[in-house]
């Protein structure tokens, strides 16, 4: 089964607690179950503010889903892993 | 920094305060929102939250020169401009000039999953992001609240909110808030609890059917502000608020005269006329020609080229000027050149309060110099006796300031006649002059009579006139004083006519004296004649009788002469 890459859009306000956290826990999780299978990019709202203004952000850190559909936006610092898994729909 | 800015504060006798640009909230609240803090305005729902603002924002940008960020939680961008549009606000044209950053912010609750801490870290940004590009002084974040519907920790709103306050302050812009009216609190989410600078509540009451906007300072930290619930307007140019009794006594006096169209009614009051800026009262029943001679002061005014205002209550503009022609009063004219506008509404349409800032609305437009409001009891019809009393204090506070002169004329209810008139009794006292126009019964007709109750300032008689009104005009009847006082329409006539046949008969005696002296004449110079007739023949016989002797004596001399010279 061809399984479709992941793509992630991490949105993080500079060195923040929660941030680091964040970028941590999806580390984890994408290093357990999708090894090579996800692009992820994050993105330091403080540099680029018009990124959130773009991609709705309101609430930091927020990760957006982009691919494979649906388009999901989760919200905290992802240490709800068994939450993170089944919203990624992420055996 | 909070501490800095409370010191400022504090050095500064006066608060320092961010225009609103929204007509009358200023005064209010004495010199507008407080500077560099957060304002909440709450309300229910479809109390006018959002557009007031986005008028103070707007303002801000048109008039004080400060540009604004508007963060909507509620409405999308493009619906926000449309709606405002319909306003005469291009928000749009704003964006473009830099002036205004709109940014919305979706929170949608089916998009979004919370795993774990977060912070509104992104809400920050963005609005500091919108700030820094424009330097906006002003921000509103409409409505905050949307938030709580959105995300589950509410401890985490609550605590990022009061974050976000604090931000804001430091930030130095006015902010203003928004939220939704809760059941026991002024907001669902007890936003109070956070901004407690400054809470303006807005409220949208029907009573009776007739609907009310009100608006109210709940509390305005560190300032005094107008404590009472006032009336606000919304129509085609935004929000305005009445203040109640924002204004004092104070106003310039003129001692100039105008007129009052009727030459008989000018004759009543000493200095010939009304006080420019005063206001006068024409009260009487059912039909006593108050309309008419309103009109009439109107048409002297148009004709002396001031500007006139009439608002009608009871009849068309149309109708208005139909009636007033069959009396030889063409308004047409005027009415075509602009110098009179006629409004006509039914008294019900509004509220009083509305009824009240439509009158100022278009009193502020037209700039007139005479104002008519024809009837002002039909207001009552609409609100309570104190609160008409307290709309037509407005109203003549407002006239006088300026310097307009207004006329309005009161129905009185017929046949209870000891007790006076609600619309009286409250207006009698603020008027400077009232004029009663009343019928008068009697011998089978009624009269009109017309006399002034009391006239500030100014002398005036104490007669009751008559008044008949007809094609040609209306004509003050001069006094036809009786034995019992003062006569009018029949008792006048059959007075006259007596007064004639007295006349008359004195009159005839006096003709009939002088044919009575001339016969007297006439016999006594007949007498006169005729004695002298008398003395005439008697001189006569007299001197025949003179003459005789004398001659009978002459010849008895010549005989002695003769018989004399016989004797030598």
């Amino acid at each position: 089964m061809a399984e479709e890459k992941y793509k992630f859009i991490l949105f993080v306000s500079g060195m923040s607690v929660k941030s680091v956290r964040a970028v941590e826990n999806l580390k984890l999780i994408c290093d357990a179950h999708l090894q090579d299978r996800f692009d992820l990019e994050i993105i330091d709202i403080t540099k680029n503010a018009d990124l959130a203004v773009k991609y709705q952000i309101f609430a930091i850190p927020t990760l957006i889903k982009v691919s494979p559909a649906p388009l999901r936006t989760l919200v905290g610092d992802l240490s709800d892993t068994p939450k993170v898994l089944r919203i990624l729909d992420i055996a | 920094m909070i501490k800095k800015s409370k010191q400022k504060a504090e050095s500064k006798f006066t608060f320092p305060k961010t225009p609103t640009g929204v007509e009358g909230l200023d005064e209010i609240t004495e010199g507008g929102f407080p500077k560099g803090r957060p304002t909440l305005i709450c309300g229910g729902a479809g109390c006018g939250k959002t557009l007031l603002s986005m008028q103070f924002l707007i303002k801000g940008i048109t008039e004080f020169n400060e540009n604004g960020v508007f963060m909507s939680f509620e409405e999308p961008i493009k619906d926000l401009a449309l709606n405002v549009r319909s306003l005469g606000f291009d928000l749009n044209q704003l964006i473009e000039d830099k002036k205004l950053v709109l940014d919305y912010v979706r929170v949608e609750r089916s998009e979004i999953d919370e795993t774990g801490e977060y912070d509104l870290e992104g809400l920050f940004i963005r609005l500091g992001y919108a700030i820094d590009k424009i330097k906006a002084k002003r921000v509103v974040l409409d409505t905050l609240e949307s938030l709580f519907s959105g995300l589950d920790n509410e401890a985490i709103l609550r605590a990022e909110l009061r974050r976000l306050f604090y931000w804001l302050k430091e930030k130095g812009v006015t902010a203003v808030i928004t939220g939704e009216r809760g059941e026991a609190s002024l907001t669902r989410q007890g936003l109070e609890e956070y901004v407690s600078d400054c809470v303006i509540l807005l409220d949208h009451r029907v009573i009776e059917q007739v609907s009310t906007r009100r608006l109210r300072v709940v509390k305005y930290r560190g300032s005094t502000h107008g404590t009472n619930e006032y009336p606000f307007l919304i129509d085609e140019t935004g929000i305005s608020v009445l203040p109640i009794t924002s204004l004092k006594l104070d106003n310039e006096v003129s001692s100039e005269i105008v007129s009052t169209g009727v030459k008989g009614l000018d004759g009543m009051f000493n200095g010939g006329g009304f006080y420019r800026g005063s206001n006068i009262l024409i009260s009487g029943t059912a039909g006593t020609a108050k309309t008419t001679i309103a009109s009439y002061f109107a048409y002297e005014q148009c004709r002396k080229k001031e500007r006139v205002i009439y608002f009608a209550f009871e009849e068309s503009p149309q109708q208005l000027v139909r009636n007033m022609k069959s009396i030889g009063l063409d308004l047409a004219p005027y009415l075509k050149n602009g110098a009179l506008q006629i409004h006509s509404s039914r008294p019900t349409l509004n509220g009083l309060e509305l009824h009240l800032l439509t009158l100022r609305k278009f009193i502020k437009e037209f700039a007139p110099t005479t104002v008519i409001i024809d009837p002002i009891s039909n207001l009552i019809t609409v609100g309570s006796e104190h609160e008409v009393r307290s709309m037509l204090v407005r109203l003549i506070d407002m006239l006088k300031l300026h310097n307009i002169t207004a006329l309005f004329t009161s129905l009185n209810k017929t046949g209870d006649s000891l007790r006076v008139d609600i619309a009286e009794e409250s207006v009698s006292s603020l008027v400077d002059t009232w004029i009663t126009v009343r019928d008068m019964e009697g011998l089978g007709e009624r009269n009109r009579g017309i006399f002034i109750v009391k006239s500030r300032g100014m002398s005036h008689s104490n007669q009751v006139r008559e008044f008949i009104i007809t094609s040609k005009g209306v004509d003050l009847l001069d006094v036809e004083l009786g034995p019992n006082g003062i006569l009018t329409g029949i008792a006048r006539k059959s007075n006259q006519i007596r007064k004639k046949a007295k006349a008359l008969k004195i009159q005839s005696e006096l003709e009939w004296k002088d044919r009575e002296i001339m016969r007297k004449r006439k016999a006594l110079e007949a007498n006169i004649e005729a004695l002298r007739n008398e003395f005439e023949s008697v001189e006569e016989e007299l001197n025949l009788l003179k003459s005789t002797q004398a001659f009978s004596a002459k010849e008895a001399s010549i005989n002695n002469n003769k018989v004399k010279t016989k004797k030598k």
